[in-house]
C-alpha cells in the first residue's frame, strides 16, 4: 500500500472514530435521564437477551415470539444451560438468566445485589424403565429408586419391588441404570427428591446437577438416556416428564409423601406446587424445592423453573419491561404452555408470584 | 551484477510495499503460536485455583464428585489413555495392510480408488461415527459379542471380560476410534512407503527376494519410524475425539476394570459437565483437566512430527 493510498484510508477511518465517539458520549450523557420514569407503551423498540436453562427453551421461545408480535419488546435467549445462564446473570453479559436449579448461596453471595428467583412453569422427572413383560405402570417407592441408583438392587425381581409390585411377573434380569452425563436440571431435581426421602442417598451422592454416580451408564441429555433405556431390556432411568410424554415412553408411578402411587400428569405435577405454597407463609424467596410434596395426590418429583432477575445490575427500567413479560406470562401465556406441555403454575403460586413482581417494579429505599 | 543481489549497497531503501508485506506476514504467522501461547496461558490460569486446592488429586484421585467438591479425573485419564490404546491395536495392522496394499501391491487402476476410500473415512463427520456406533456396534456388542462372550466362551469371570452387557462401553469406543483414525495412520504411512527409494526395493529383489520378501525386509525396516510417526498421529486424534466416543462410551466415571464397562474420557467429560458447570472449583478442575489433555496431546504430535521429521531425513541421504 502507497502513502496516498494510506491517506485516503485514514481519511475514511476518521469520521468511523468521530462518530463512535460521538456515541459513547451520547451514552453516558443518556444514563441518567434514561433512567428516569418511563411509560412501557412509548417506549421505542426493546432489545433484551438472556440464556440459561434448556428445559423451559421450547416454551420461552414460543412465549418471547409471541410477546414481541404484541408489543415492542424483543427477547433474544440462548439455550446455554442452567449454569451457564447462572454464569452470565453472575458475569452481567445478559439482561435475565433461566435456571432449573436454584443458585447456591455461594453464588448469590457472588453477585452485587439480590437476584430474584421468579418461577415461570412447573417440570418434573419420569422414572422410566424398559420392560416388554410389565403391561400395568411400575410401582416405585422413593427407597427402591434410591437402591437402585446406589446399586443395591441389582436385579428386577428383587423383594423389595415385588413387594411394590406384588402382581407383576417381575423379570430376573439384572437392572441397567441409565443416568445423565451431562450436568443438569433433571438430574438436580433427581438427586434433590432422592437426598430428601433416603438418608443414605444424602449423605452420599447428595444434591447436584452432577452428583457421583455408584452404578450405570451415562446418556447425553434427555434424548441420550431416553435412547439407551429403548435400546436395553432391562434400563431404568430417569427423563423429564414432557420429553416422556412425547416419546411415549412407559414411567412408573411415583409414592409420595402421602403414601399414595402418583402419575406425572398435568394435574398431579400442579398439586405439588400448590401444596408447598400453602405452606409458603409470608416469604417471597421462591428458591423453594418442591419435591416429595405434603398433597396427598402430589408427584413426588417436580420443582420449579426460575426465571433469574438481577434489578440491581440491570436497572429499573429493564426490570420494568422483565416483570411486565412475566405479568403477561403468567396470566396469557398459560395457555400456550399447556399447549405445549408444560404444566403452569397453580393460581395460589402464580398469585404471590405476581404479587412479588409488583414489589420489584419499586425498588427498595436505601 | 557484484555481490549478493539484497546487498545493502544495490538496495539502500527497501520498496514500501515490501516492508509492508513482510510485516503483515510476520504477524499472520505469529497469530498462530501467539493463539497456543494464550491458550496455554488463559487455561493455565482459569485451572490454578484447582490445582492450588486439588494439586495432584486432579489427576490421581478417583473420585469425581461435584456435588461435594472433589475432583479427580484418574478415572477419565485412564478412559482416554485405554480407549485409544484399544484403537491404536485395533487400527494399526489394518492400516499398515492398507497401506501396503496402496503403496505396494494393488495394480495402479485400484490405487487411486482405493486411497479414495480410505482417505474419504477421514471427511466422515464423528457426530455420524457416533450413530453409527450407537445403532451399528453398540447393539451387536450387547446382543452377539458380550453374550457369546460371557455364555458360549465362559469367560464371564475372567479379568477384562466380565460385568453387565450394557453394550456402550470401553470397547465400543475403541472400535469406532479405531475406524475413525485408521484413515490418517494410513495416510501417512503410505506416504512413507512411498518415501522409501527404489534403489532399496530393486536391490531387494536383485538378491533374489519374493515381493513379500521385499515388503517385509527391504520397505517396512526402512519405514518404521515412519509408521511410528502415523500411529503417534492416530494417537493423537484419538485421544481428544469427543463426540463419537461420549455416544457410546457409556459415560461411567469410575476406573473400568474389563472392556465390557462402561467408562469415559477427558473430552467427553468437558463436553458433558462444561455447560452446565456453576461452580467456581468445578469450572477450574474442567480447565484443569482440559490443560492435561492439552498437553498430552502437543506431546504426542510433538513425537509424531519428530518421528516423521527423522525419516524424511533418513530417506534423504539414501
Amino acid at each position: 500500500m502507497n502513502p496516498v493510498k494510506l491517506r485516503a484510508l485514514r481519511k475514511r477511518l476518521l469520521p468511523m472514530l468521530a462518530i463512535g465517539q460521538l456515541l459513547a458520549s451520547c451514552d453516558k450523557g443518556g444514563a441518567a435521564p434514561g433512567d428516569s420514569m418511563q411509560t412501557l407503551a412509548n417506549t421505542p423498540k426493546v432489545d433484551l437477551t438472556g440464556a440459561g436453562a434448556t428445559f423451559p427453551y421450547p416454551l420461552y421461545s414460543r412465549w418471547f415470539n409471541d410477546y414481541a408480535q404484541r408489543t415492542n419488546v424483543r427477547i433474544n435467549y440462548q439455550s446455554i444451560g442452567s449454569g451457564g445462564g447462572i454464569r452470565q446473570v453472575l458475569a452481567h453479559t445478559v439482561d435475565f438468566g433461566a435456571t432449573d436449579v436454584p443458585m447456591s448461596e455461594e453464588e448469590l453471595s457472588a453477585a452485587n445485589g439480590p437476584v430474584e428467583h421468579i418461577p415461570t412453569a412447573l417440570g418434573a422427572v419420569a422414572i422410566t424403565y424398559n420392560l416388554p413383560e410389565i403391561k400395568q405402570p411400575l410401582r416405585l417407592s422413593g427407597t427402591a429408586i434410591a437402591n437402585i441408583f446406589l446399586g443395591h438392587i441389582k436385579r428386577w425381581n428383587d423383594p423389595q419391588l415385588q413387594a411394590l409390585n406384588p402382581d407383576a411377573p417381575l423379570p430376573a434380569r439384572d437392572i441397567l441404570v441409565v443416568h445423565r452425563a451431562d450436568g443438569s436440571g433433571t438430574s438436580y431435581i433427581l438427586s434433590d427428591y432422592l437426598a430428601s426421602v433416603n438418608a443414605e442417598w444424602a449423605m452420599g451422592p447428595g444434591r447436584g446437577k452432577d452428583v457421583h454416580w455408584a452404578t450405570g451408564i451415562g446418556g447425553k441429555g434427555n434424548e441420550g438416556v431416553a435412547g439407551q433405556v429403548k435400546a436395553m431390556e432391562g434400563a431404568f432411568g430417569y427423563i423429564e416428564v414432557v420429553y416422556a410424554r412425547q416419546n411415549f415412553l412407559p414411567v412408573a408411578h411415583v409414592q409420595n409423601k402421602s403414601g399414595n402411587f402418583i402419575s406425572p400428569q398435568a394435574h398431579e405435577i400442579s398439586a405439588a406446587a400448590a401444596s408447598v405454597t400453602d405452606s409458603m407463609s409470608g416469604s417471597s424467596d421462591f428458591r423453594i424445592s418442591l419435591v416429595n410434596a405434603p398433597g396427598a395426590d402430589a408427584y413426588p418429583i417436580t420443582s420449579f423453573t426460575w426465571l433469574l432477575v438481577a434489578p440491581a445490575s440491570i436497572g429499573k427500567s429493564k426490570t420494568q419491561q422483565l416483570t411486565q413479560f412475566l405479568r403477561w406470562a403468567l396470566k396469557d401465556g398459560e395457555a400456550v404452555a399447556r399447549e405445549l406441555g408444560y404444566v403452569p403454575l397453580p393460581a395460589a403460586t402464580a398469585k404471590r408470584v405476581l404479587a412479588r413482581l409488583d414489589v420489584l417494579d419499586v425498588p427498595p429505599q436505601r | 551484477m557484484i555481490g549478493p543481489p539484497n546487498s545493502a549497497v544495490f538496495l539502500p531503501r527497501r520498496p514500501l510495499g515490501d516492508v509492508v508485506f513482510r510485516t503483515c506476514i510476520t504477524a499472520c504467522a505469529l497469530v498462530i503460536p501467539a493463539l497456543l501461547v494464550l491458550l496455554g496461558g488463559v487455561i493455565a490460569w482459569a485451572a490454578w485455583p484447582a490445582i492450588r486446592i486439588a494439586g495432584s488429586g486432579l489427576v490421581l484421585g478417583s473420585t469425581w464428585d461435584v456435588a461435594h467438591n472433589k475432583f479427580g479425573a484418574l478415572p477419565a485419564i485412564v478412559g482416554t489413555l485405554l480407549s485409544s490404546a484399544i484403537a491404536l491395536v485395533l487400527a494399526t495392522p489394518l492400516a499398515i495392510a492398507a497401506a501396503i496394499l496402496t503403496a505396494e501391491i494393488a495394480p495402479r487402476w485400484l490405487r487411486t480408488p482405493l486411497t479414495f476410500l480410505i482417505d474419504l473415512l477421514a471427511a466422515i463427520p464423528s457426530v455420524v461415527y457416533g450413530l453409527w456406533g450407537i445403532f451399528v456396534v453398540v447393539p451387536l456388542l450387547r446382543s452377539v459379542v458380550m453374550p457369546f462372550v460371557s455364555d458360549t466362551l465362559q469367560l464371564g469371570g475372567v479379568p477384562w471380560f466380565s460385568g453387565p452387557a450394557y453394550g456402550p462401553s470401553l470397547l465400543a469406543a475403541g472400535l469406532v476410534l479405531a475406524i475413525m483414525i485408521l484413515p490418517y495412520i494410513a495416510s501417512v504411512l503410505r506416504e512413507v512407503l512411498l518415501a522409501v527409494p527404489q534403489s532399496q526395493r530393486e536391490a531387494a529383489l536383485a538378491l533374489g527376494a519374493t515381493r513379500w520378501e521385499m515388503i517385509r525386509d527391504a520397505v517396512l525396516p526402512f519405514a518404521r519410524s515412519g509408521i511410528v510417526g502415523g500411529v503417534m498421529l492416530g494417537l493423537g486424534r484419538a485421544l481428544g475425539e469427543t463426540m463419537a466416543v461420549t455416544m457410546v462410551i457409556g459415560n461411567s466415571n469410575a476406573i473400568p476394570t474389563s472392556f465390557f464397562d462402561p467408562a469415559y474420557t477427558v473430552a467427553s467429560l468437558l463436553a458433558n459437565e462444561f455447560s452446565e458447570a456453576s461452580g467456581a472449583l468445578h469450572l477450574s478442575a474442567l480447565m484443569a483437566v482440559a490443560g492435561v489433555l492439552l498437553l498430552t496431546t502437543l506431546l504426542v504430535n510433538a513425537l509424531a512430527r519428530w518421528l516423521v521429521w527423522r525419516v524424511r531425513r533418513a530417506g534423504g541421504v539414501a
